[in-house]
């Protein structure tokens, strides 16, 4: 993959990224496509990260869960470096996303977020027309030269978000006139229309209602072929459906990580067994 | 005198009401608070409302209406020599009669004859009436206060649900206060509307409305018709407009980028700083950017256009030169730019507000979009934002229109249709402080012609109010 530090020139280039390829599954790496090496975050003087290492592997989805305030979150929101945006937060170790540090001072966040899409607990469109919430990327970053462009872009990400369908014949509705699920998937549609590589989902169902989430989920299973998904979700069931890997947060810290089936089959420590069967958080 | 008195025996009476009551259920419930249904303070308060509140009620009355009732019945019954006086002198002899009484101001009239036989019946009388008011007055209190002592009393037990009803007492004393800025309100619209309505009888409105001359000073020479002033308002609303698109000029764009610098891109060390020297600017009184801008400002201005302009005499365009040359120290501009300058806090705290209220969701949707922050300011926050921007804007508008001391010391008083910043100009708020500053009969149309403007600034600054207020509300229900 290309360097981070001249993503500019590349941007066009993975937008339009082979997706037969892709989906073909055939480069279906074991090493990760993020790996994360003793980050630790802090707020001011509190800390709320210690040392978390971890590798998210490509077109897979790494599960994270754990009681609340354990951190999960933040570890999401250090790999598109949103921790960025809040004033006093600090981030120590390394983030590697295709072998580069991505907290190099010659990484630019704006970049970067390009390439680490994010989907935020409470559905949050623009207070735009349906068409231009997922075009918003896209027109940023100069995607598409022509309005016919913009318009297939737009066209493919609802399709793949499983949208089209409900949302074709009016477009130019406001984006907050959708239902919840719909929203959602609309947040997801406008991640995906910049062709990201990572897609970073912060309990992305925990404000829907079972159908919706029952969908997401469904969705969520679709693009696990084309992208390297992690996701935060507070509910065991959703991290056993959807996952391929789980880590198991703590107090801050990484208790157990591995493959799905395993953490929830046979967790090695007590701490994630408590947790799994409901004994506490 | 006796009045005071009165009051401070009904305080002292309601005190040993409250008192007596709580003394009373506390006893009844063998000192226990928690057998009763409400706490004793609550059955002492309702004894103590009883006591007092129908006598101070009939108190205020006599004291808003008793002057009347006695003027009434003093007129009832009029001498003989009265009744042949003319309408005014009448209103005269009253008036000294109730003045001698209570103690007022008493005209010159000299009473005598059947005339001052007359006066000196009235006196008695109107001793009499007053003395029988007042005594009647205060012992009607003493009994209301009593009634409703002995009416609250018996009611007081354990059981009694004093909490509510005094709850309910509460209730009415609030509504009382909101019923006051009310009926104070409609009392100065219904003032401006009945004085304008006098001088839309000497000066038509459509004259008023579009005539292009403004010179009121003619009508008050006593040897000219009234109407003959020059009354139309079109130059005073001119120059109000154009001080205040000068004024907006300068306050949207400085104010507004301001707000998104505080607000998006400041950190808390500056904000901390930078948002209390902006509240500073927002107390400076408006008569100090008044001479701000006729000492220190106006001579800057007209120095800088007067050296313009001797770079052009002589030259092709010598008479702009010239123009610019005789640029005084007061012109709509220097009004309009220190106004805009008092109106920078408004619209920075006010659009901070509003642009603070954006959902941080949002914020962070564009960013993790990879977005940049001024992408994200134009293309999401303020396109979210821009209602209730236009809402502030709206209010600054309505507050450059009623501005008055900075126009009355910068601008110049003359009146002109003109939309050359360079010019003296004058606005609607200046002349009706000319208008009605100094001894002024109040019946001529000079000084009714204020009404007039007073009532048409009032229409337009409460439109204006209305637009902004609606839109900003829009904008909260749809983030709330």
């Amino acid at each position: 993959m290309t360097p981070l530090s001249n993503l500019g020139a590349s941007l066009k280039m993975t937008a339009q990224r082979d997706d037969a390829l892709a989906s073909a599954g055939t480069n279906r790496a074991t090493a990760g496509k993020v790996s994360a090496t003793e980050v630790s975050v802090f707020y001011g003087d509190k800390q709320a990260l210690f040392d978390v290492s971890l590798d998210m592997p490509d077109r897979m989805v790494t599960a994270l869960i754990g009681p609340s305030g354990c951190g999960k979150s933040t570890f999401l929101r250090c790999i598109n470096r949103m921790n960025d945006t809040i004033p006093g937060a600090r981030v120590d170790g390394k983030i590697i996303l295709d072998g580069e540090d991505i907290n190099d001072r010659k990484v630019d966040p704006v970049l970067l977020r390009a390439r680490v899409g994010m989907v935020f607990q409470k559905p949050n469109p623009f207070p735009k027309s349906i068409f231009e919430n997922v075009a918003y990327g896209p027109r940023i970053h100069g995607f598409a030269d022509n309005k016919t462009e913009l318009a297939d872009i737009v066209e493919s990400s609802l399709k793949r978000a499983g949208l089209w369908k409900e949302v074709a014949d009016r477009l130019q509705a406001p984006g907050t006139s959708l239902s919840g699920g719909q929203q959602q998937r609309l947040v997801i549609a406008r991640a995906i229309a910049v062709s990201p590589e990572v897609i970073l989902m912060d309990e992305p169902c925990s404000a829907l209602d079972p159908i919706a989430t029952a969908k997401i989920e469904e969705l969520i299973d679709d693009l696990r072929s084309q992208y390297c998904i992690v996701i935060v979700t507070h509910s065991m069931a959703q991290a056993a459906r959807v996952s391929q890997r789980t880590a198991f947060f703590h107090m801050g810290a990484v208790v157990e990580a591995g493959a799905t089936d395993e953490i929830f089959t046979n967790p090695r420590d007590t701490r994630t067994q408590d947790y799994i069967t409901g004994r506490f958080g | 005198m006796l009045i005071w008195i009165a009051l401070l025996g009904l305080i002292l009476f309601s005190v040993s009401a409250y008192v007596a009551g709580r003394r009373k259920v506390l006893s009844a419930a063998g000192g226990r608070a928690r057998l009763m249904h409400s706490l004793p303070g609550y059955h002492g308060a309702y004894l103590a409302l009883w006591t007092a509140a129908p006598a101070i009620i009939l108190l205020l009355l006599v004291s808003m209406f008793g002057a009347q009732v006695e003027e009434v019945v003093l007129r009832a019954d009029p001498p003989a020599a009265v009744s042949a006086l003319p309408g005014s002198t009448q209103d005269v002899f009253y008036n000294d009669v109730v003045a001698t009484v209570t103690g007022g101001q008493i005209s010159q009239t000299v009473y005598d004859g059947a005339l001052g036989e007359a006066f000196a019946e009235k006196l008695v009388q109107a001793r009499d009436i007053h003395r029988n008011l007042t005594t009647g007055a205060l012992i009607a209190a003493f009994v209301l206060a009593l009634a409703g002592a002995a009416m609250a009393w018996p009611r007081l037990s354990a059981d009694f649900a004093a909490r509510p009803r005094v709850e309910r007492w509460i209730a009415v004393l609030f509504l009382a206060c909101s019923v006051v800025a009310v009926l104070t309100t409609l009392g100065i619209v219904a003032s401006l509307v009945w004085e304008s309505w006098r001088f839309f009888q000497v000066v038509p409105v459509f004259e008023f409305l579009f005539g292009l001359t403004w010179d009121p000073q003619i009508a008050i020479r006593a040897d000219q018709v009234a109407s003959s002033g020059a009354f139309g308002a079109v130059p005073l609303f001119m120059g109000t407009f154009l001080i205040m698109m000068i004024a907006m000029t300068v306050a949207a764009p400085v104010g507004l980028f301001a707000a998104i610098y505080l607000s998006e891109y400041a950190g808390p060390t500056v904000r901390a700083v930078v948002k209390p020297l902006l509240e500073i600017l927002a107390g400076i009184p408006t008569v100090v950017y008044g001479f701000f801008a006729a000492l220190t400002v106006g001579p800057l201005f007209r120095g800088f256009f007067n050296s313009i302009g001797a770079q052009f005499i002589g030259g092709p365009l010598d008479g702009l030169g010239l123009y610019l040359m005789q640029v005084q120290n007061q012109m709509a501009l220097v009004a309009g730019a220190v106004m805009g300058i008092m109106l920078i806090p408004f619209v920075s705290s006010l659009s901070d507000d509003i642009i603070n209220a954006v959902p941080q969701s949002l914020r962070d949707g564009s960013l993790a979009m990879g977005a940049t922050r001024s992408e994200t300011i134009t293309r999401v926050i303020m396109p979210a934002a821009l209602p209730g921007v236009m809402g502030a804007l709206l209010l600054a508008v309505s507050r450059a229109v009623g501005e008055t001391m900075i126009v009355t010391m910068a601008a110049g008083l003359q009146a002109r249709a003109t939309f050359n910043p360079l010019d003296t100009v004058t606005t609607v708020t200046v002349q009706i402080v000319t208008l009605l500053t100094g001894d002024q009969e109040f019946d001529s149309p000079k000084t009714l012609s204020a009404f007039g403007l007073g009532l048409t600034l009032f229409l337009i600054t409460l439109m204006l109010n209305i637009v902004a207020l609606r839109i900003v509300q829009r904008y909260r229900e749809q983030y709330d």
